[in-house]
């Protein structure tokens, strides 16, 4: 009987937290330190024909960074074509050409607005339509960083077939800010004998690790990186602090001096990451009773002006655009497109909340055409255990989509919801409710062979006075790793919670545990927690030193004992991929995941015909995600995820001007306040998944899956428009109404 | 914090003399910091010497006649809402303040400064218009008042000379008797802390079922907010919607921005008066 | 042109030397390293810099440091008495109410502002007080329940 895992003891930071004392990186000064700032272009696509620094600036006294300082001028990731700063080429507005530092943050912005970028503009590519119809080239040939095919049965075949009705659609998704209040920001110190170290506000220390490795060309020892108390990260901070450790580590070994780099949040909306754009194409041939017998998708997401992570968030988007559905036939076609726009990048749900807005748009679609209702369309075609998934991977876990629909729809009096805003519509009122439904799947953990390759570590060490520390690189940004690590070792142990601590991320002190991405800190790295723990535990019983049945006091004792005795009392676990996953990365064939969350998402939404405005009222959200480790974190998770869902489909807007960002102020680029957020019913199912930590599955980027299509199906109920994008502004809502009338 | 300091200078005035007297030398007046202080964060604040007017008690506080209301350039949307005799009798204001930023700027932003600023898109200015407000003007040589639908001339400007401070806004309290209806209705991107795309504002008052007075204004659909006169003569005169509606849109001149549509903001101007009209029982 | 401008800060005396026009938000950070104050957007948007003067909640971005001569400010170290935490604090600790915890200074001045005034709030009202403080992390709802427990009677008495 665990003692902890699935109660919810306070966050081991919490304390820190609510009086203030969490340090933040722009909560740090170093002595000495100085402050450092980045130059950046105004134009999309250009030649840079020379850099000049304007007069009334004292330049002698600042220290000045360009790529000519550079060694190796490459932010590493995974194609390392991205420059630390524009050399020769821009190829995005807001790309780093230039960094200043001085110890004044005045005289920087000054200096700041002196410098001036000659440039030579080049014809840029600003959309994702555009890339696609290649106007312009902003990669290689065809704008095309990757390309991926999913091929199951045979799709052509399938649609020639008399008894099918084809239903085709077309669905697009806009940039999303992830909007993390605090905004990114890193401090590094260089010197000779110890290379750079950088502090700063992250997701991924060792990928921040690796970016300064190959930059410096330095071993691992040369470049330590340590987290601080990191303000949300939701993706954001996954590959965008390497390019600001750079930058802050560039300033540093030229200055000599510790050099902080803290954005203010015009800089940071304007410059860093974002949710891909996406558009899908859908051409479904069903029967007549409902049974999808063949999808055929063209899914394209925007990269932006260097590859970064989008091959990746193209692969999830890619596997998850055919949902938890039975479908004999699938064809996708996954491309992402290069544009002159900054690069977009990691955020919660990464390619999947894309192409699962467009298969749960588009199912709503082809149950009007068939005369179903929106529920049964999806309950006639779920997959069950041991049917397949588009990769041909076999369902193993122990789900019954069905069941859990028929609870939610319970749970939210569906039926009779639904008839009652039918009545109520009827009389014309200028408020109008309706319910909207998605179903839908995530997959946990990397993609494919991800975990493999990644071969993650986590240590867990004895402390001097018998309590026991978790060694990791997974950060803490708020979800809870430090908490859920130490429930999962303190059961693992035997011990009390309070008698586990979690280290602080530190290069120098923790293993590679992996990056804090794709819902696998809990399962993945978690299950490694427990395998560390438990065997540390079996090193104390083979020392002779823990007795049956032993207390928290025993297990105290022992470890300082042994600690005390032999020196150091230290276990490591190491991810060992399990035997009957296999996947075949150039064919997308196999186990795409090992695991998968599973859910059903129902809103209910009033949309008021006299300012087109949408508004949800009350959310469901019933998902089984196995064991949950943390009820009240867990919740706390779906809640968080369900309002940025919200905000994607209803308000977040990133306008564009000529590949720069304009609405780059929290005043124009709206969130959901407190007033915006309905109710949300958070209700768990838990199957324990045998390869989790007590069985604990994915959990994080789930909830922004559903949200906007359950929104979008939500208003088309309430109006009979049918919005194939997000956000659903008013304005849109508006447009179609009026295209809709013709 | 992208301004240096350096380049600017606060003085604090005393008295509201000494405030006008730095006006009409150039300084411009800085109340409760809420838009000035956005734009010195951004360094976009391009005027460098301001008057804080912040400790001048003169400029605070409600005062009440039999005929109307006097409200100090410093009253707080907080004050507003919190004052009795507000929320009796000018709800239309109270809404405002409510909906105007959340409660730390309601603590802080002025209705002084919410007209100083000039912004077409501010919240209390409508309901301000609609409600028939005044302006106490003051300067160094004295004071005059001015109806507060003269006040803004174009975007950003004023009819206020230099040197010329906006003391008092003054609401006439409805005749005994008479029956008013307040209709108010701002349309922003979310339910709180928003910038309004529209914002409509409407007092008629009703003898005998029948309207025989009414002032209209929008905010946000026009270089400044407008009063929407021939609308308001047309509903007097009895015309049919249609036309209320078209006079109505001969004020409502719209733009596309990063925060709306020209089209999306003129149908809603229209959607809100077709309420309007319902809610005052002149059925569209 | 700085020039010393005398307040209070939880309680305590300070007469900085800053410019008049100086942000509050900078004052308390970078003069009285009282760090626990955040600035999350700099244009009293997202409420992460809120404090109270007097009492009342304010976005300490958009306070010319002139307006605090003579008042009392109160930050988010004001809040616990040493290490025991305060009805709200402690809510927040136990239910929930922080996730990364850059807006938890500010939210927790908020709630405290509105508790200070109204004990006994709905909903709605607590809704309306946070809704100046934006929160990315939880969707407000683990929040509003830290409020509503912070208002209940415990038997153990901590700070206000």
């Amino acid at each position: 009987m665990p003692a902890f895992i699935g109660q919810s003891p306070p966050r081991k930071e919490a304390f820190a937290k609510v009086t203030g004392r969490a340090r933040y990186v722009d909560d740090v000064v170093l002595p000495g330190m100085i402050h450092g700032v980045t130059v950046r272009s105004a134009c999309p696509h250009a030649r840079i024909r020379g850099v000049h620094f304007g007069e009334g600036v004292a330049w002698d006294e600042i220290t000045v960074v360009t790529a000519r300082d550079i060694p190796h001028n490459v932010v590493a990731l995974i194609n390392d074509d991205q420059p630390a700063l524009a050399d020769g080429v821009i190829h995005h507005a807001e790309e780093p050409v230039v960094l200043l530092a001085h110890p004044s943050r005045a005289l920087l912005e000054r200096a700041r607005l002196a410098v001036r970028i000659d440039v030579e503009p080049l014809p840029a590519v600003l959309t994702l339509e555009d890339s696609l119809a290649r106007t312009a080239v902003a990669w290689g040939e065809d704008n095309v960083f990757k390309e991926y095919w999913i091929r199951k049965g045979d799709v052509d075949a399938a649609f020639a077939r008399p008894d099918v009705l084809v239903v085709e659609g077309e669905y697009a998704t806009g940039a999303q800010e992830q909007l993390y209040i605090e905004p990114n920001g890193m401090i590094a110190v260089a010197t000779p004998d110890e290379g750079v170290t950088v502090w700063g506000s992250m997701q991924c220390p060792y990928y921040i690790q690796k970016a300064l490795m190959k930059l410096f060309d330095v071993p691992p020892e040369q470049a330590r990186v340590v987290q601080l108390e990191t303000g949300g990260g939701f993706g954001g901070k996954e590959e965008y602090p390497s390019i600001l450790a750079i930058h802050a580590a560039l300033l540093a070994r030229k200055s000599g001096k510790p050099v902080k780099i803290v954005y203010d949040r015009a800089e940071d909306m304007a410059a860093t990451t974002k949710r891909h754009p996406s558009r899908t194409r859908h051409r479904t041939a069903v029967t007549a009773d409902g049974r999808i017998v063949a999808l055929d998708i063209d899914f394209a997401i925007d990269g932006g002006a260097y590859s970064t992570l989008s091959q990746v968030v193209l692969s999830r988007g890619c596997i998850h655009a055919s949902g938890p559905y039975d479908v004999e036939n699938v064809r996708v076609r996954a491309r992402a497109m290069a544009t002159n726009t900054p690069p977009h990048g990691a955020f919660r749900g990464f390619g999947a909340p894309q192409s699962i807005f467009a298969l749960e748009r588009h199912l709503d679609l082809i149950a009007r055409r068939l005369g179903l209702a929106s529920d049964e369309i999806r309950r006639r075609n779920f997959v069950q255990r041991g049917h397949t998934l588009s990769t041909g991977q076999v369902v193993r876990d122990d789900i019954d989509m069905g069941a859990m629909l028929e609870r939610a729809l319970s749970t939210c009096e569906w039926h009779a919801r639904r008839a009652r805003f039918a009545e109520e519509n009827a009389r014309g009122g200028p408020v109008r409710r309706g319910m909207g439904l998605a179903t839908f799947l995530h997959g946990t953990g990397f993609t494919g062979a991800g975990e493999k390759h990644l071969a993650s570590v986590v240590g867990a060490e004895g402390l001097p006075d018998g309590r026991v520390r978790v060694l990791a690189a997974s950060t803490e940004i708020g979800q809870g790793t430090s908490t859920i690590f130490a429930q999962i070792a303190a059961d693992a142990l035997g011990v009390a919670y309070d008698d586990v601590e979690v280290a602080t991320p530190d290069t120098r002190d923790v293993p590679n545990s992996g990056p804090t991405v794709a819902s696998r800190t809990c399962t993945i790295v978690g299950k490694l927690v427990e395998q560390s723990a438990v065997s540390l535990k079996a090193q104390l019983i083979g020392a002779g030193l823990l007795p049956p049945g032993y207390d928290g006091a025993q297990f105290r004792a022992a470890c300082a004992r042994f600690v005390r005795e032999r020196g150091a009392l230290r276990a490591t676990a190491e991810y060992v991929q399990p035997r009957d996953i296999a996947w075949d990365e150039e064919r997308f064939v196999g186990d795409a995941y090992g695991a998968y969350s599973w859910a059903v998402y129902v809103a209910q939404v009033a949309v008021d015909l006299r300012t087109y405005e949408a508004r949800v009222e009350d959310f469901w959200a019933l998902q089984e995600v196995g064991k949950v480790i943390h009820p009240l974190l867990a919740a706390g998770q779906i809640e968080g995820g369900v309002a940025q869902g919200i905000g994607w489909a209803l308000f977040e807007n990133v306008v564009w001007k000529d590949g720069r960002m304009q609405n780059d102020r929290m005043t124009d680029y709206i969130v959901p306040t407190s007033a915006d957020i309905p109710p949300i019913h958070v209700v768990f199912e838990e199957r324990p998944y045998a390869g989790g930590p007590a069985g604990a599955k994915g959990i994080g980027e789930l909830p922004m899956d559903g949200p906007a299509p359950a929104i979008a199906n939500a208003i088309l109920d309430a109006t009979g428009v049918s919005l194939t994008r997000v956000p659903a502004t008013p304005e849109a809502i508006f447009d179609a109404m009026e295209a809709l009338r013709g | 914090m992208r301004s240096d300091l350096a380049d600017f200078e606060l003085v604090r005035a005393t008295s509201v003399r000494e405030a006008c007297e730095r006006i009409e030398a150039g300084y411009r007046p800085l109340a409760g910091g809420t838009d000035v202080m956005v734009m010195l964060s951004a360094g976009k604040l391009a005027h460098r010497r301001w008057v804080d007017l912040w400790g001048l008690d003169d400029l605070r506080g409600i005062e009440e006649t039999p005929g109307a209301l006097a409200m100090g350039a410093l009253t707080t949307y907080t004050d507003l809402r919190r004052h009795p005799i507000v929320v009796r009798e000018f709800p239309m204001l109270v809404q405002a303040a409510s909906e105007t930023g959340g409660i730390a700027i309601q603590n802080r932003g002025t209705l002084g400064g919410n007209i100083g600023n000039a912004s077409p898109a501010a919240d209390s200015p409508p309901a301000l218009l609609a409600y028939g407000a005044e302006l106490g003007l003051v300067s160094r040589d004295g004071s005059r008042t001015v109806p507060y639908d003269a006040f803004h001339t174009a975007y950003k400007r004023t009819l206020a000379a230099p040197g010329e401070l906006v003391a008092r806004v003054i609401v006439p309290r409805a005749a005994a008797g008479a029956e008013r209806v307040h209709f108010y209705r701002k349309v922003g991107p979310r339910q709180a802390q928003a910038i309004s795309k529209v914002c409509f504002a409407a007092c008629a008052e009703k003898r005998g079922g029948r309207v025989h007075d009414v002032k209209i204004a929008l905010g946000g659909v026009a270089p400044t907010v407008v009063r929407a006169v021939e609308a308001e003569r047309a509903i007097v005169a009895g015309e049919p919607s249609a036309r209320v509606c078209e006079a109505l849109m001969r004020v409502v001149v719209p733009i596309d921005d990063v925060r709306s549509t020209a089209r999306y903001r003129r149908r809603v101007a229209e959607n809100l008066l077709r309420d309007f009209l319902g809610h005052v029982g002149l059925a569209s | 042109m700085a020039e010393p401008i005398a307040f209070r800060v939880n309680g305590r005396a300070c007469v900085p030397g800053v410019h008049p026009m100086r942000r509050l938000l900078d004052v308390l950070r970078e003069e009285l390293a009282l760090t626990g104050t955040k600035e999350g957007c700099g244009e009293g948007e997202c409420g992460a810099c809120a404090v109270l003067i007097d009492g009342a909640l304010v976005d300490s971005c958009l306070v010319p440091i002139a307006q605090v001569e003579g008042r009392e400010v109160t930050t988010i170290e004001g809040l616990a008495d040493g290490e025991t935490l305060g009805a709200i604090q402690r809510a927040f600790v136990e239910h929930g109410g922080a996730q990364c915890g850059i807006c938890t200074p500010g939210m927790i001045l908020a709630a405290k502002a509105l508790l200070d005034r109204v004990p006994h709030p709905g909903e709605p009202e607590i809704r309306e007080a946070l809704a100046g403080n934006i929160c990315r992390c939880t969707g407000y709802i683990r929040i509003f329940e830290s409020v509503v427990k912070a208002m209940e009677p415990r038997g153990e008495r901590g700070a206000p």
